[in-house]
């Protein structure tokens, strides 16, 4: 029961993980229908930023955080206005080797400046030592419910800003229908670009938390890009389409994952995300949430 | 009195083919003009050369005495125009009062700062937005219907929602791509009431098929065959002209009683 518990919260902290990532993937998708291949590339690149901050340069732990989202924010931005603008409304492959360019890019750039062949590891923002009931140690410690926390926050502040707002009003409008959203006088160019600022800065918070975790590191190829899978797996859970879904989707997974990496083995982690993404499309291509039968694409 | 918006000798060729040949026609504030003509006549061509979705091949438009040079569809609601779609384009997952409300974003002035984090000023555009949204919602009777969903409710209605919509941004011009499609007779009196009532604060331009509709509540009409125009005048001129009758009246009144 202990050890079920255990399993429980660490799939909890590396759902809430999956679910930012998802999340990011979801507001680029809704803004411009593309996968953004280069998500796990983008927050690599913005860790690094902060990585070079807080080791090299010593800096405060927060400050290093918030120049990483800023940065991400910056190169969202730039990425969607001048990357992925001039291919948005031809064929989706188009789209989709400019995102996998994007990301060797940044892979490339990040290794000539930082170095391939280091893994670097990154400070917590609390312990990791887990809390303690009795005489046992949970598996979930400051650092964990600092990740819980944190992307819980941006989860709700997104809400607000997508349910709450008349700005959130015209990106939902524009995800469902740009053209008619433009006659109607949205400035839907800005908001793409701003979805796409949103999504990076998002990713930019998760790869400092990911690299802040006892098994995390940072280097330009690795495990920034098992978390595009276990985003995007998560992101299909919740039907691509829906940010609320994205976030049921991450923690779901991050149970599933927790759970069968230690019932079953805990060398294939990889692969078990993958057949939950493929028993998806299978079963509810359109995810768990769907609306399908209202949706004409 | 000047004219709001002016057509002149527009011509629009595609291929081979001349949608449009030497157009002109204007509308002036507080008037309803109505575009008719047989199928194929050029009607959609000249509504979209309006919305900038057709550039003219020669020939000048001019808006509010100034002239529209590559002008876009997007560009429309900043002008003072607003249009209304054949398909409705009404967005599914909105509520009805969310719909309207995206219409009327001209007239949210915060900055995107200010939404995002949610300071007072964001706060107060929304609350503007959401009242001048069901006050738009009430004049066209149908604010009881506010948070419900687009497919809930009937096409007539649905229509309703639209052209509140395209209202909410308070246009001074209101281009209207067949309004009376599929409504019902009752609807569609309820449609020319309504748009009598409407021509005291926004000039409408409509094209439209359905001949009593444009005959009762137009000012003048501009009738288009083969992509020219072939009349043009208030409906008793109109309806009285030997080659209106040749080009459209004749055709319908044959197959009036169908």
């Amino acid at each position: 029961m202990f050890r079920f518990l255990n399993l429980t919260l660490n799939g909890l902290t590396n759902g809430m993980i999956y679910a930012a990532v998802a999340l990011a993937l979801v507001m680029i998708w809704r803004a411009t229908r593309i996968v953004n291949f280069a998500q796990g590339g983008m927050l690599m690149f913005t860790t690094f930023i902060a990585w070079d901050l807080a080791q090299v340069h010593h800096a405060n732990y927060w400050v290093a955080l918030v120049v990483a989202v800023v940065a991400g924010i910056l190169i969202g931005g730039v990425a969607e206005r001048v990357l992925v603008r001039p291919v948005e409304n031809g064929p989706p492959l188009n789209a989709v080797i400019v995102t996998l360019g994007l990301l060797i890019f940044l892979q490339a750039l990040a290794g000539m400046i930082w170095g391939n062949s280091q893994a670097h590891s990154y400070p917590p923002a609390f312990r990791f030592i887990g809390y303690k009931v009795g005489d046992r140690t949970l598996r979930f410690s400051p650092n964990d419910l600092f990740i819980v926390l944190s992307v819980l926050v941006v989860v709700i502040a997104l809400y607000v800003l997508f349910q709450r707002t008349s700005l959130g009003l015209q990106m939902r409008a524009t995800a469902f229908n740009p053209e008619v959203a433009g006659l109607l006088g949205v400035r839907v160019g800005r908001l793409l670009t701003l979805g796409w600022a949103l999504a990076a800065g998002l990713g930019a918070l998760v790869g400092v938390l990911v690299a802040g975790t006892s098994s995390g590191y940072v280097t330009p190829v690795g495990p920034f890009d098992a978390l595009l899978i276990y985003g995007f797996t998560a992101a299909v859970i919740g039907g691509l389409d829906s940010p609320g879904g994205a976030v049921v989707g991450g923690v779901v997974l991050g149970l599933i994952l927790s759970y069968a990496d230690s019932y079953i083995s805990n060398f294939i982690q990889t692969m078990y995300a993958l057949v939950v993404l493929i028993a998806v499309l299978m079963i509810r291509p359109k995810g768990i949430f769907s609306r399908t039968s209202e949706r004409r694409v | 009195m000047s004219a709001l918006l002016e057509v002149q000798d527009v011509t629009v060729r595609f291929g081979g083919l001349t949608a449009l040949d030497n157009v002109s026609a204007d509308i002036t504030d507080g008037e309803v003009v109505g575009i008719i003509g047989p199928n194929g006549a050029g009607k959609t061509t000249l509504f979209n050369v309006i919305c900038g979705f057709n550039r003219p091949d020669t020939g000048t438009l001019r808006w509010q005495g100034n002239a529209l040079q590559r002008h876009q569809p997007r560009q429309l609601a900043g002008l003072g125009i607003a249009r209304t779609l054949q398909g409705l384009g009404l967005f599914p997952h909105l509520s009805v009062l969310e719909n309207v409300m995206v219409g009327a974003t001209k007239h949210a002035r915060a900055w995107i700062g200010s939404a995002l984090l949610a300071l007072p000023r964001g706060d107060r555009d929304e609350q503007q937005l959401r009242k001048r949204a069901l006050e738009v919602l009430s004049e066209l009777d149908v604010a009881d219907i506010a948070d419900r969903l687009p497919g809930q409710l009937p096409y007539g209605v649905q229509k309703r929602v639209a052209l509140a919509r395209a209202l909410v941004a308070d246009p001074k011009l209101l281009l209207l791509d067949e309004p009376a499609s599929g409504l019902s007779n009752d609807e569609m009196r309820e449609l020319a009431d309504l748009l009598r009532v409407l021509k005291k604060d926004v000039s409408v331009l409509l094209v439209e098929h359905h001949m009593d509709l444009v005959m009762d509540v137009c000012d003048r009409i501009v009738v288009l065959d083969f992509g020219r125009v072939i009349a043009a005048g208030t409906p008793a001129e109109v309806r009285d002209d030997p080659r209106v009758l040749e080009a459209y009246l004749g055709e319908e009144v044959t197959d009036a009683d169908g």
